[in-house]
């Protein structure tokens, strides 16, 4: 199977601080990868640095072949990544279908004028979107929701509506920042088997950062493990739990919390 | 043509001390700025006005005979006081909505003194005589009166106040604490209503006496507060709002600059000036020549 | 009977005033000081053409490229402004956009062939109160359906928060500049209005104070609602004039009780009256 997102000797630092240290990767087109770590080991800023919200100070990402070197991030949306933040980032006044046709904003086809005469093609794909959007939500189970503003959905559905909002930009590769983090069982037990669903049906490559490592030990199929910035084990779940040094960066990061 | 070179570079000298005199004057009224914003992200738009009603009440104590130095000293408590009322009654209850209905609320308030000033006080500039007798010292070409020396000294004395406050009080140190972090310093005990206010009081309390200073060398009228206010605000920014050392430095900038433009090329220019100074520091460093620059986290 | 016509002219332009700082203020969520400015750039740039260059033609068509002319000018200095300043955010912008605004004035104000500081006067009388109306009306429309289109909502998701919006692929920079530039370019449209229905510009029109009577009517309207700002402009224009009558002591007051009702508002519904949203509720909102 090829390659969607390769990293290669991927460095991040920020002043002194080196959040993210020469790590390398290689993530195949329908892989379903977690990436786990302490707190502060720099997960989240290696999905900035993908994502283009940061560039990274040395080292190359390359997605579908292309390096993102200097690409904005609005446009590395365009090019097929989408992702949800670790602190829910919704459109919060906006209606819960609103914030989905939101992210059909690049594929629209119509212009600016079509709007604003409200012509028939204006009609045509709107009717389109809103379709595309409620077929959306009710994956989601959120159609019965969709004149809510977003900001009074309960907190888990917060999360699956920034899920939806992710796919419906239509990614080859979808990054989930701890999406199960303040769900209860029932929800993330859901949230499980979504995830295959969506990997599934939209024929995509997921990476998600997870501290339940129920969950992760349950759907993910690779595991890369970071630790102040280095990337220290990567392989199956059953490899990594056996894996000296993560058991150690854990243990460690215990300890520490403990005290 | 050599002497002509000469006349220019006493020229620009007289012009430098002026600017180094008006610019002290805007430094005085930029700390209550940067010392609010420091503190509660809130850049206070009636702190001129603030300052004019200061000078106002100092002007009636001048009236009724009272001595300088009392007059002074009114102008200052008068300033200080409003500050806290409005910061009790108007600003605290807005500070939870939000900086932007924070910001207009300064807005209205402003408004709201500038025709308060105009219908108690009249719109007839008042004039304060001066608090020493003025003598003119000539160096060359070049006059400094003992006036613009006053003012500058004033206003170094209380920088160097301020530096001690801050430094080596109680109430100093939770003033940075606050204003480095309000919630923790909250939960570190520190009172931070009482710190709130005390700052409000202390930077009107400088504006009133900014005021006094002012209605000696122009005049005291309603809009004294949005001419002056809105230098001082630029003054702040250009040297980085909520850094206290930052509105020294704009206040001397902008004072120089505005002195040098009008002398060289056109009086009418004055106020472009500072606007123009004010949008290369943004466009260059938008926190300002001695601020911090922060990221958003994502 | 002219007072009452002036009232209307007057609160009709301002409707067209608040809506466009509204796509600036309200819609994209860039905090604007300056507004004022880019009305007297378009007041000042559409007078220079009908008193120094207008062609021969019927009244009619030179008001057209009057407002043309207004609205190229404004949003010529929208764009000179929206592209260094777009960079800054909330408290900052705002400060830019307020130099901005002053530096625009005071560049009018030493103009001589404008005026300068005593004004500028001939200006013919092309536009009226029918003019005043259809642009307004125009501007509604351009609004709301601005609003339910999708380069709208991408404009709205930058105001609701604008790391999601960029993850989303809005490209920040393109639609901040857009909704800054036809903002400026509509003001623009509302000074051509004012110069050609008043026949007399003063610079001190467009100071400071105005940009915060325009931002006042966008704020009490609502941030985000087109009919909230129609309301926010009627009302904040008829109001100080109804006190007026009221006689003696509040005529004297009147200015300030316009600040205090400013204050009122915020302090009990600092999202305006109408909020984001729209007279006549969910009809107009959501549905494309």
């Amino acid at each position: 199977m090829s390659s969607i997102l390769k990293l290669q000797n991927v460095t991040m630092k920020f002043g002194g601080l080196t959040a993210v240290n020469d790590v390398s990767f290689d993530i195949l087109a329908h892989d379903l990868v977690a990436i786990i770590g302490p707190n502060g080991a720099g997960k989240t800023t290696l999905f900035n640095t993908i994502t283009g919200i940061y560039s990274p100070t040395s080292g190359s990402v390359i997605f579908n072949q292309k390096d993102l070197k200097n690409i904005k991030s609005s446009d590395v949306t365009e090019l097929g990544i989408a992702r949800t933040f670790q602190n829910i980032r919704l459109f919060k006044d906006l209606t819960v279908i609103d914030n989905i046709k939101l992210a059909k904003h690049t594929r629209i086809q119509y212009g600016f004028w079509d709007g604003i005469f409200r012509t028939k093609k204006f009609h045509l794909e709107e009717k389109k979107i809103e379709d595309e959007c409620l077929l959306l939500l009710k994956l989601f189970k959120l159609d019965d929701k969709k004149d809510f503003l977003a900001k009074n959905l309960a907190y888990g559905q917060q999360r699956k509506l920034e899920m939806a909002r992710a796919l419906a930009t239509g990614p080859k590769l979808l990054l989930l920042d701890e999406p199960a983090a303040g769900m209860n069982p029932t929800e993330t037990r859901e949230l499980s088997e979504l995830i295959h669903l969506i990997r599934d049906q939209f024929n995509m490559a997921i990476i998600l950062i997870e501290h339940d490592m129920k969950l992760v030990m349950e759907i993910a199929e690779k595991i890369f493990v970071l630790d102040y910035g280095n990337l220290i084990a990567s392989g199956n779940p059953k490899e990594i739990q056996n894996n000296k040094r993560v058991i150690e960066a854990y243990l460690g990061a215990e300890i520490e919390a403990s005290l | 043509m050599g002497q002509n070179v000469a006349f220019f570079l006493w020229d620009c000298l007289q012009y430098l001390i002026n600017g180094i005199s008006q610019g002290s004057l805007y430094a005085l009224v930029a700390l209550g700025y940067t010392m609010v914003y420091g503190i509660i992200r809130l850049v206070n738009f009636a702190h001129g006005e603030f300052l004019m009603i200061g000078a106002m009440c100092g002007y009636y104590a001048l009236q009724a005979h009272l001595p300088m130095p009392v007059a002074i000293l009114v102008a200052m408590l008068s300033a200080g006081l409003l500050a806290v009322v409005v910061e009790r009654l108007v600003y605290r209850p807005i500070r939870k909505s939000g900086r932007i209905p924070a910001l207009i609320t300064a807005i209205g308030t402003s408004l709201f003194f500038q025709y308060f000033g105009q219908l108690t006080f009249g719109a007839d500039p008042k004039t304060i005589p001066p608090f020493i007798t003025e003598k003119i010292y000539n160096f060359g070409e070049v006059n400094v009166s003992n006036v613009q020396l006053a003012i500058f000294v004033i206003t170094m004395l209380v920088l160097a106040f301020l530096w001690w406050l801050t430094h080596f009080t109680k109430i100093g140190k939770a003033m940075r604490a606050t204003s480095y972090n309000l919630q923790a310093a909250e939960l570190m005990g520190i009172n931070t209503n009482k710190i709130i206010s005390f700052t409000f009081f202390l930077g009107a309390a400088l504006a009133g006496l900014g005021g006094m200073l002012m209605g000696y060398t122009m005049s005291v009228e309603p809009m004294m507060g949005m001419n002056l206010g809105i230098k001082a605000f630029v003054a702040a920014v250009v040297g980085g709002i909520g850094v206290i050392p930052g509105a020294a430095l704009g206040g001397f900038i902008i004072g120089i600059a505005e002195n040098l433009v009008a002398g060289l090329y056109k009086s009418s220019f004055r106020d472009g000036v500072s606007f123009f100074i004010l949008i290369l520091i943004l466009l260059i460093k938008p926190s300002g020549l001695l601020g911090k620059n922060t990221k958003e986290k994502v | 009977m002219d007072y009452y016509l002036q009232i209307l002219l007057i609160a009709g332009i301002f409707i067209t005033l608040t809506l466009s700082l509204n796509l600036i203020n309200g819609f994209c969520g860039q905090f604007s000081l300056g507004h004022a400015g880019f009305w007297g750039v378009g007041a000042y740039a559409s007078a220079v053409y009908s008193v120094y260059y207008a062609l021969p033609l019927p009244a009619a068509i030179n008001m057209m490229i009057a407002i043309i002319v207004g609205f190229i000018a404004a949003a010529l200095s929208g764009i000179l402004i929206g592209v260094p300043c777009l960079r800054l955010k909330g408290d900052y912008l705002a400060i830019a956009t307020l130099g901005f605004g002053e530096i625009l004035r005071i560049i009018i104000t030493n103009t001589e062939k404008i005026g300068g500081p005593r004004g500028f006067i001939n200006i013919p009388h092309w536009a009226n109160i029918i003019w005043v109306y259809a642009i307004a009306a125009v501007a509604v429309v351009f609004m709301i359906n601005l609003k339910r289109s999708s380069f709208g909502r991408a404009i709205i998701s930058i105001r609701e928060d604008e790391i999601a919006s960029e993850n989303m692929g809005v490209n920040l920079f393109k639609y901040k500049l857009f909704s800054f530039t036809i903002g400026a370019g509509i003001a623009g449209i509302a000074g051509a209005l004012f110069a050609h229905t008043q026949q007399f510009l003063h610079p001190s029109n467009f100071n400071f104070m105005w940009s915060v009577i325009i931002l006042v009517m966008v704020i009490l309207g609502g941030q985000g609602s087109v009919t909230g700002s129609v309301v926010g402009a009627i009302v904040l224009t008829i109001v100080p004039e109804l006190l007026r009558f009221a006689g003696g002591n509040i005529a004297a007051w009147r200015m300030t009780i316009f600040p205090v009702l400013l204050i009122l508002l915020m302090l009990a519904r600092p999202q305006g009256i109408f909020g984001p949203h729209e007279l006549g509720g969910s009809k107009l909102r959501s549905k494309a």
